[in-house]
């Protein structure tokens, strides 16, 4: 193309030349800013992806592109009969990194692993409250305090956790952002300093990359770190070029700005598919979109009439319209790549002539009900106002009245949970730690009613499998008690499953080894880009 | 002179007062709880609810809130963000000098296209020059800024390929940032392309947020210009026979210069309001983009001091072209 930019390629060029000898970067287009650099605060994925993944490491941590988990900075770990007692052995000869504020004395060991975890638990603990405002968000919602009894220290590189309860889905929440080590060494240079803040601003850790430097909303820059226990990285700098707007992601994409971008526009996928410098990764997301009934409001608590609007609806139709086509059809409440997805179950057919017939054979006739929409678009579904138009549509077919109902996102999650909720609920939920507990207890189970239960729904066999499930370590058997779990879903049908979204990454043809997360985060190591 | 500034001064200390009762309720008046936003799809249970209230001092009576907030801001503490934890204050001055540089450059580009067009079209009242640039004015004034950023952004970066698409400089420079000016650090830094790399990421930018105010400036210009050569001390001077240079530069300008002055001003504000929509086109990290953010997470401390800082500015700015208008105009200094 132009010569004005070969012009510009060129004196960027010389201009890194000058400075380092052919110094490998690869520049990351991310989609906002970082709330902060200590992980175990916040929730946000934007946040995670740099902090969490570029510099920290956990106990266990996610396999790359699945949701089971693998050693980490744990070599291995054993489970007491009693399932309450995990204790891990810890890999030695692990570096923190050493960087203009801080210089280590020691390897990682049990100090680092107690220190990361009673500081979000003990509320006297000195780091507990270390900044205005600080709350343990993910360690308060995965009721982390209610679950651990007790972390011991057994040697310097042997720690226990005690449980008050068997939860096999334990192990999957130390491999969650919010569990990553921190070092004990660093925390105590800057409280002796009096300067604690810097925990969340100047992070040090044992990841792949270490922090150099972030300008505020702007860029955040990183080095390969050298001493890394998992391998120095083919990657010299990683650079996130902050750009919220995703049509000029793309077009910095295209341009050569940034080498890999998330989510770009729907709109954008065929035009980026198109261009011969780029490819574009595509993964089911760790997602599901369904609208929720309220079982406990009539006539939606007779599972009949559930199946019958269940059979009404077109959900290609809706995959079209509202994703662009990049979605799948729903058929259980966890997606397919989570562990444990039954695929011998079916999907209620679209059949309006068989609804109309099992409504009036339940004795539902002129039902005239609510649909709430949400007022901001998310990952498992980009416009719930079009959806429930479509809805609205489908639901006429079988003489039913639709009346489509929003407002402002806060009150819509708050007025939307409450057990005497009028109507059924588009929602949608995103995966935490890969672990199908995360999706069918927190959201179908008899505690959630009222809270993230919007179906309402507490069945006694659901219950009784899941919650068996959490007391058992091995994977095979609580496959086999979810697999059972989701049959019973799909005959009481609380929600209407819509859809699991596809999540797509554009990147430079020359970026090798990215792989894509289901969870949708975003992590650099083991990335390399060709010259 | 002096008594003119005081008695603007005085009139400062209710405005300000006024303003923190507007931007405390405002924000208050939105739908939308701040600890449920955190929460999203995950909920909360009541107690880690109430906790979180109590430890935001949410649930204290309102009166009790804004005394307290009013307190700290005479100690100059605006705030923690809730979401970033980190004192509201230190990240607006981070910010903040992104935005002013926008904003200067902005001005400049409206200013010294948008004044001499005016002139020039006041002047040439009736050609086709005229009728141009007032058609363009229009154009200009009634486009969407977001528009015509990705607009501008996809022609020359993506298909002409002269100029960077976002950000503030090129991603190869690192150097502290000493004023916060990245034209300014760039030169004291001393990397070679470096001062020039600033220069040419600030060309689109500026030519989107300065859009709209170069089209309000240029039409101001040319009616105050047509109104002001339609005079008789302007018909006196040209019957003393001084070329039209004269008549125009010294005689006729001074006086139309002063309804464009406050216009200035007053775009200084639009600008400010203008910059939220262009910092998140080009990924320009100022304050605009900050308080979009704030906003939808209900991050109250960070609007609060945001709109009070933003209404500061504004109000000193317009002071500033007050002082400005009296110096122009004689009669207004001796009311």
């Amino acid at each position: 193309m132009p010569m004005m930019k070969t012009l510009l390629a060129a004196t960027a060029l010389v201009a890194v030349m000058a400075g380092a000898a052919q110094a490998k970067t690869l520049v990351y287009c991310s989609e906002g800013s970082p709330e902060g650099f200590d992980p175990a605060p916040y929730t946000a994925g934007t946040t995670f992806d740099a902090s969490s993944r570029p510099i920290y490491n956990r106990l266990v941590q996610f396999t790359k592109g699945a949701s089971t988990t693998e050693p980490g900075l744990a070599e291995s770990y054993e489970v007491s009969e009693d399932g309450l007692e995990y204790t891990f052995k810890l890999r030695q000869g692990v570096k923190f990194h050493t960087t203009e504020w801080f210089t280590p004395t020691r390897d990682f060991n049990a100090d680092d692993v107690i220190f990361s975890f009673e500081r979000q638990w003990k509320s006297d603990h000195p780091w507990y409250a270390y900044s205005a405002g600080i709350t343990w968000e993910y360690f308060n919602s995965m009721s982390m305090g209610d679950l651990l009894a007790s972390i011991e220290k057994v040697d310097d590189y042997t720690v226990k956790f005690v449980l008050n309860r068997p939860e096999a889905p334990f192990i999957a929440n130390l491999a969650m952002d919010f569990a990553s080590i921190v070092s004990a060494e660093y925390a105590a240079q800057l409280e002796a300093a009096g300067t604690m803040d810097l925990l969340n601003s100047q992070p040090v850790g044992t990841g792949p990359f270490q922090f150099v430097n972030y300008q505020q909303d702007a860029v955040i820059r990183y080095a390969s770190f050298d001493d890394y226990w998992g391998g120095v990285q083919p990657i010299d700098d990683l650079v996130f070029a902050i750009t919220t707007d995703g049509a000029v992601r793309a077009q910095r994409l295209q341009a050569g700005e940034c080498h890999v971008m998330p989510y770009p526009n729907p709109a954008d996928v065929d035009m980026l598919k198109a261009d011969p410098n780029l490819q574009v990764m595509e993964q089911e997301g760790l997602n599901i979109g369904f609208l929720a009934y309220n079982t406990q409001q009539a006539p939606f608590d007779n599972p009949m009439v559930r199946k019958a609007l269940n059979m009404a609806i077109d959900k290609p139709a809706i995959i079209e319209a509202v994703f662009g086509g990049a979605a799948e059809v729903a058929v259980n409440p966890i997606p397919p790549t989570m562990w444990s997805y039954n695929t011998a179950i079916q999907d209620d057919p679209y059949d309006p002539e068989a609804a109309k017939a099992m409504l009036a054979e339940a004795g539902v006739e002129n039902l005239s009900m609510k649909v709430w929409a949400m007022p901001v678009a998310r990952p498992y579904n980009p416009d719930a106002r079009r959806m429930a138009e479509l809805i609205q549509a489908d639901f006429a077919e079988v003489g039913v009245t639709v009346e489509i109902v929003s407002m402002e996102w806060a009150e819509y999650l708050a007025q939307s949970s409450q057990v005497d909720r009028d109507g059924a609920v588009l929602l949608g939920w995103t995966g935490d730690n890969g672990d199908p507990d995360n999706f069918l207890a927190v959201l179908l189970g008899c505690d959630a009613v009222g809270n993230a239960n919007r179906a309402q729904w507490c069945n006694e066999d659901f219950e009784a499998l899941i919650q068996e499930a959490k007391t058992i370590s091995d994977q095979a058997e609580r496959t086999a008690l979810y697999e059972q779990a989701q049959v019973i879903f799909k005959e009481q049908a609380p929600w209407a499953t819509i859809a699991h979204s596809l999540v797509y990454m554009p990147m430079s043809t020359k970026v090798t080894g990215y792989v894509m997360d289901p969870k949708g985060t975003h992590a650099f190591d083991g990335v390399d880009i060709a010259e | 002179m002096i008594r003119f500034i005081l008695n603007r001064l005085v009139l400062i200390v209710p405005t300000f007062i006024g303003i923190t009762i507007i931007a405390f309720a405002f924000v208050r008046v939105l739908p939308g709880d701040p600890v449920l936003l955190i929460a999203g799809e995950r909920g909360v249970t009541a107690e880690r609810y109430q906790q979180l209230m109590t430890q935001f001092g949410y649930d204290r009576p309102l009166y009790e809130q804004y005394f307290s907030y009013l307190f700290g801001l005479f100690q100059g503490d605006f705030g923690t963000s809730i979401s970033t934890k980190r004192p509201v204050i230190r990240d607006f001055l981070t910010l903040f000098p992104a935005t002013v540089e926008l904003a200067v450059f902005a001005t400049l580009f409206a200013v010294l296209v948008g004044v001499p067009a005016g002139i020039l079209a006041a002047v040439k009242r009736g050609s086709w020059f005229d009728q141009l640039t007032m058609g363009t004015a229009l154009v200009g004034y009634s486009m969407p800024i977001f528009w015509l950023g990705l607009l501008l952004i996809i022609l020359f970066s993506g298909v002409l390929g002269w100029t960077p698409v976002s950000g503030r400089i090129s991603l190869t420079y690192f150097f502290p940032a000493v004023t916060g000016f990245m034209t300014i650090d760039a030169l004291l830094s001393g990397q070679r392309g470096a001062f020039q790399s600033a220069l040419h990421h600030l060309i689109l930018p500026a030519i989107t947020l300065g859009t709209i105010p170069l089209a309000v400036i240029a039409r101001q210009t040319r009616s105050a210009m047509l109104e002001v050569l339609g005079d008789d001390y302007v018909r006196t001077a040209r019957a003393k026979g001084l070329p039209p240079r004269a008549v125009i530069g010294q005689h006729a300008l001074r006086n139309a210069l002063i309804p464009v002055v406050t216009t200035i001003g007053l775009q200084v504000g639009v600008m400010m309001a203008g910059a939220i929509l262009t910092e998140t086109i080009y990924s320009w990290p100022g304050i605009g983009k900050w308080m979009i953010d704030a906003i939808s997470r209900r991050d109250y401390p960070v609007v609060q001091a945001g709109l009070l800082l933003i209404a500061m500015i504004v109000m000193a700015v317009n002071l500033i072209i007050d002082v400005l208008y009296g110096l122009i105009n004689p009669r207004i200094r001796h009311q």
